[in-house]
C-alpha cells in the first residue's frame, strides 16, 4: 500500500513512543497500543517460562518407564499447570495481545486503538487473573487437568480450582475486551482509502480472532462461574447424584474451547499470510480465498466442538453431526495452505528468519491439520481418545503452528518495535533448532498413541521407553531453540545494527513510519491508493 | 451528528411500549389454557417479538447503521448454535434404542 | 453547551460516536451468550426433568414477578423517551425521565427483595432446608432461579448507578443535541436489561402453571 503525503524518514535522533515519558508511572499507565503490546509481552514470556519449566519436569519423569521422579498426583498438578498457563496465559494473548495489539493500528493508519483506557484495562485483567492463577499453583495447584471436567472438578477434587477458576475467569474479560476493541477499531478506524480488500490479511485473521474471542469467552466465563459455585455449595446441574448432567459441562467448555483453538492458530495464519509475499516478492495468491477462509473458520469453528465429546455419552446422532461438522473445517484451513503454497511458487525467495520459521510452520501446520481430520472420525476418534496421538495432534498445532509463527512475527517485526536488527545468522540458526527439536518432540508421541500410550500418565509399560526418550531428547533441543532468541533479541536491544523504517522491503502501512514509530504512529495520516501487498513484477523468465 | 433520522419520536417509543404491554398480559393469560407444551413455545415466541421490539426501539437499533444490526444477529446467532447443537445431543440421546 | 473534542485516536465526534455505540452493542453480544449458558442449563434440565420443573415453577411468586415485568417495560418506555428529549436539546425533560427510570428501577429491586424475602421463608432457598425435598431436580429449577435473577438484579443495580450518573451529569449541562453518546449508552444497556427479564418471566413465573 502506498501512502503519500509522508515525510521522507528522518535519520536524526527521534522521539518516538519508547523514548518519550519513559517512568515506571508512564509505562504502567499508559493507554498507547505500543506500550501495552510490548507490557503484554514481557508477561506472557514469564507464563511461558514456568509453564515450560512444568512441561521440563515432565519429561524428564517421563525418561523411565516407572514413576520415580514425581508422585502421580504431583504429575497431575504439573500438567494441569502447563495446560492452563500456556493455553490462556500464553497462547491465547501470544499474537493477538502482543503483535495484534502493536501491529493492529498501525496497519491500517490509525492513531490507537478505539478504546485505549479499556486496552490497558484488558493488561490489568490479565495481570490480575494470572496472579489468582499463580498463587493458585504456589499454594499447592490444581489437579483437573486444564478441562476441568465436572464432577471431578466440582465434587471429588481436593485442590485449589475455585481460584484457578478464577483466574481464567478474570483473563477472560481481559480478552473479551481485547477483542472488543480490534472489531471495533477494524470497522471504524481505516486510513482514507483502505478498504476491506486492501486490508493486510493479518488484519482479517484479527478480525476473525476476535470475533472467537468476544462470543466464546462469555461461555467460559459463566461455565467456569457455575463450575465454582457447584463446587462450594454442591448445586447438581453438572452432578449426576443430584440430577445433574456432566455432559452439559463439557458441552458449554468446548462450545468455547474449540473456538479457542483456532483463537490459538488464526492469528499464526495471519502472520504466515504476511511473510511469505514480503519475502517471495509477491501478491498473494488469491486474497479474497485466504481472508475469507479466516471468517469462516472462525464461524465453523463454533459448529464441531462436539468431536471433543465423541466418548462422553454424548448422542452418536450428535456425533455423527459433529464429526461431518469436523471434516467441514478442514476445508478452509486447507485453502490457505495452497495459498501459501501457490504465493511461494515462481517467487523469489529469501531465507531470511521469519520466512524460515514460516516454511517450518506450513509443513508443521499441514501435519497437525491432517492428524486432526483423524481424530474428527468417530471410528478412529474410539481408539486415538485421550492418547499421545491427540497430545502430538493439538501440539503440532498449538506449537507447531502458533509458537512458531509467534517467533516468525517477532522476529519480522522486531526492527519495527525495538528499532534495532537481530542478528540474521543466529535468527536462521534458531528457527532451524527449533523445527528439528520440535519435531524430536512431538512426532514419537503420533507413534506412542496409535501403540495406545493413554494421556496424563507417570508412568508407563518398558515398551514405550523408547519413543519417550527421543521425546525428551528433542524436548532439549527445542529448549535451546527457545533460549536462544531470548539472547540475542536482549543482545539486539542494545548493540543491534539500527533498523531503516523498511528493512525488509514490505509493504504494509507499518513500514511507512520510522522504526520505532513516534507517539501516535504517523506524523500525517497516511491515504491507501493500491491493493495490499503490491510488489514490483518479478522477471518472468 | 444526531440528525433527525437518528432520533426515535415519543409517539413511536409509546406505541411500542403499547405492544409490549399487550404481549404481557397475552402471556399471563394464556398461562390460564389447556395448551401444555405449546404455552411453552407460544410464551417464547412473544417474549421473542418483544424482544426484537426492544432491540429496534428501546435499543434504538432501528436508527442506528446496519452494523448495529449486525451485531446484535451475531450475538443472536451464536446464542443459536449453542441451543440447537447442544440440545441436538439431548434430543436425540433416546433415539437410541 | 459547549461539546467536548473527540478523543485524539477519533477523527471527529462523529466517528467517536459511532464506535462507542457500536461497542456498546458488542459487549451485549457477549451478554447475549453470557446469560445464554444458563438459559442453556435451563433448557437442558427443563428436557430432562419436566415434571419437577412444572411444579417448581408453580412455587414461585407470580404476582411479584408480573408487577416487575410491568415495572421494567415501562422503565424501557422513560428511558427511551429520556434519550429522544435529550437528541432534541430538552435536557431539563431528560433528567426527569431518567429519574424516572432510575425510581422505577429502585422499585423493581425493592419487590424482588421482597419476593426473594418470601422465597426463603417458604424455604425455597437450595440445600438442607429446601423445602421440596421429595423432587431432586426442583433443587436445580431453584438454583437456576436464583442464579438468573441474582445475575439480572446485578446489572440492574449497574444500570441504576449509571443512570444517576448520566442523570446528574445531565442536570450539569455536560449534554446537549450535538453530543449525547452517553445517555443513548446508557440507554442501549438499559433495553439489555429489559429485554432478559423479558425472556426470565415467562419461564420463571409461567410455563408450569398451564394446565
Amino acid at each position: 500500500m502506498n501512502a503519500v503525503e509522508l515525510p521522507p524518514p528522518v535519520e536524526t535522533e527521534e522521539v518516538n513512543y519508547l523514548t518519550c515519558e519513559c517512568g515506571v508511572k508512564q509505562w504502567l499507565l499508559t493507554t498507547d497500543h505500543k506500550r501495552i503490546g510490548i507490557l503484554f509481552l514481557y508477561t506472557i514470556l514469564v507464563f511461558f517460562t514456568l509453564a515450560a519449566v512444568a512441561a521440563a519436569l515432565m519429561r524428564i519423569e517421563l525418561l523411565t518407564p516407572k514413576g520415580d521422579l514425581l508422585l502421580s498426583a504431583d504429575y497431575n498438578k504439573l500438567f494441569t499447570m502447563h495446560g492452563v498457563l500456556m493455553v490462556w496465559f500464553f497462547l491465547i494473548p501470544s499474537i493477538p495481545s502482543v503483535l495484534g495489539n502493536f501491529l493492529v493500528p498501525l496497519m491500517i493508519g490509525a492513531r490507537d486503538l478505539a478504546f485505549p483506557k479499556l486496552n490497558l484495562l484488558s493488561w490489568y485483567l490479565f495481570v490480575i487473573g494470572g496472579a489468582l492463577a499463580m498463587d493458585a499453583i504456589i499454594r499447592g495447584g490444581v489437579d483437573t487437568g486444564w478441562t476441568f471436567y465436572a464432577p471431578y472438578s466440582t465434587t471429588y477434587s481436593n485442590s485449589h480450582v475455585i481460584e484457578m477458576a478464577a483466574g481464567i475467569f478474570v483473563a477472560g474479560f481481559g480478552s473479551i475486551l481485547t477483542g472488543l476493541n480490534f472489531i471495533i477499531t477494524i470497522h471504524k478506524m481505516r486510513a482514507p482509502g483502505l478498504t476491506w480488500f486492501r486490508l493486510p490479511l493479518f488484519i482479517w485473521s484479527m478480525y476473525s480472532t476476535s470475533l472467537i474471542l468476544v462470543l466464546a469467552t462469555p461461555v467460559l466465563a459463566m461455565t467456569l462461574a457455575l463450575m465454582a459455585i457447584e463446587r462450594i455449595w454442591g448445586v447438581g446441574i453438572f452432578n449426576p447424584a443430584l440430577g445433574g448432567d456432566p455432559v452439559l459441562f463439557q458441552h458449554l467448555f468446548w462450545f468455547y474451547s474449540h473456538p479457542a483453538v483456532y483463537i490459538m492458530i488464526l492469528p499464526g495464519m495471519g502472520v504466515a499470510s504476511e511473510v511469505i509475499p514480503c519475502f517471495s516478492r509477491k501478491a498473494i495468491f488469491g486474497y479474497e480465498f485466504v481472508a475469507f477462509s479466516s471468517v469462516a473458520i472462525a464461524v465453523l469453528g463454533f459448529l464441531v466442538w462436539g468431536h471433543h465429546m465423541f466418548v462422553s455419552g454424548m448422542s452418536p446422532y450428535a456425533g455423527t453431526v459433529f464429526s461431518l461438522m469436523s471434516f467441514l473445517v478442514a476445508v478452509p484451513s486447507a485453502i490457505k495452505v495452497f495459498n501459501w503454497t501457490m504465493t511461494l511458487h515462481r517467487g523469489s525467495i529469501s531465507f531470511s528468519t521469519p520466512m524460515l520459521y514460516v516454511l517450518g510452520f506450513i509443513g508443521l501446520f499441514t501435519i497437525g491439520g491432517l492428524t486432526g481430520v483423524f481424530l474428527a472420525c468417530l471410528a478412529a476418534d474410539v481408539h486415538l481418545h485421550d492418547t499421545y496421538f491427540v497430545i502430538a495432534h493439538f501440539h503440532y498445532i498449538m506449537v507447531g503452528g502458533m509458537v512458531t509463527t509467534f517467533m516468525a512475527g517477532l522476529h519480522y517485526w522486531w526492527p519495527k518495535i525495538v528499532g534495532r536488527m537481530y542478528p540474521e545468522k543466529l535468527g536462521q540458526l534458531s528457527a532451524v533448532i527449533l523445527f528439528v527439536g520440535f519435531n524430536l518432540t512431538f512426532f514419537p508421541m503420533f507413534i506412542l498413541g496409535g501403540l495406545g500410550m493413554p494421556r496424563r500418565y507417570h508412568a508407563y509399560p518398558p515398551e514405550f521407553q523408547i519413543y519417550h526418550v527421543l521425546s525428551t531428547a528433542g524436548a532439549s533441543i527445542l529448549g535451546i531453540g527457545y533460549l536462544l532468541p531470548v539472547i540475542y533479541l536482549l543482545w539486539s536491544l542494545k548493540f543491534g545494527k539500527k533498523a531503516p523504517p523498511n528493512p525488509w522491503g514490505a509493504t504494509g502501512l507499518e513500514w511507512k513510519t520510522p522504526s520505532p514509530p513516534p507517539k501516535h504512529n504517523f506524523h500525517r495520516t497516511p491515504i491507501v491508493h493500491e491493493p495490499a501487498y503490491n510488489f514490483p513484477p518479478l522477471d518472468a523468465s | 451528528m444526531n440528525q433527525g433520522k437518528h432520533i426515535l419520536s415519543a409517539r413511536s417509543c409509546v406505541a411500542v411500549w403499547i405492544g409490549l404491554m399487550a404481549g404481557f398480559v397475552l402471556t399471563l393469560l394464556l398461562s390460564r389454557t389447556h395448551w401444555g407444551g405449546y404455552y411453552t413455545a407460544a410464551a417464547l415466541a412473544i417474549a421473542a417479538l418483544q424482544g426484537l421490539a426492544v432491540m429496534a426501539y428501546y435499543m434504538h437499533a432501528r436508527v442506528s447503521s446496519r452494523l448495529t444490526w449486525l451485531f446484535a444477529a451475531s450475538g443472536i446467532y451464536w446464542l443459536a448454535i449453542l441451543f440447537i447443537l447442544g440440545l441436538a445431543d439431548y434430543l436425540s440421546r433416546g433415539w437410541l434404542k | 453547551m459547549n461539546e467536548p473534542p473527540a478523543k485524539v485516536q477519533f477523527d471527529n465526534l462523529e466517528q467517536q460516536h459511532d464506535a462507542s455505540r457500536l461497542g456498546m452493542w458488542l459487549f451485549l453480544a457477549t451478554e447475549f451468550l453470557f446469560f445464554g449458558v444458563l438459559f442453556m442449563a435451563f433448557a437442558v434440565h427443563h428436557l430432562l426433568h419436566p415434571q419437577a420443573f412444572a411444579s417448581a415453577v408453580k412455587q414461585t411468586n407470580l404476582l411479584c414477578g408480573s408487577i416487575n415485568a410491568a415495572l421494567l417495560l415501562t422503565s424501557g418506555l422513560t428511558m427511551a423517551l429520556g434519550v429522544t428529549a435529550i437528541q432534541n436539546g430538552r435536557s431539563r425533560a431528560c433528567v426527569n425521565w431518567v429519574s424516572l427510570t432510575l425510581i422505577l428501577g429502585l422499585v423493581f429491586l425493592a419487590v424482588k427483595g421482597a419476593e426473594y424475602a418470601g422465597d426463603i421463608s417458604k424455604g425455597l432457598v437450595p440445600g438442607r432446608h429446601f423445602a421440596m425435598n421429595g423432587e431432586p431436580a426442583a433443587q436445580i429449577f431453584f438454583w437456576l432461579y436464583w442464579l438468573m435473577t441474582g445475575l439480572h438484579a446485578i446489572h440492574l443495580i449497574v444500570g441504576i448507578v449509571m443512570l444517576a450518573a448520566i442523570a446528574w451529569m445531565t442536570k450539569q449541562g455536560r449534554f446537549s443535541a450535538r453530543y449525547a453518546t452517553p445517555v443513548e449508552l446508557a440507554g442501549i444497556y438499559w433495553g439489555f436489561v429489559d429485554l432478559i427479564w423479558i425472556f426470565l418471566y415467562p419461564l420463571l413465573y409461567l410455563i408450569g402453571r398451564v394446565k
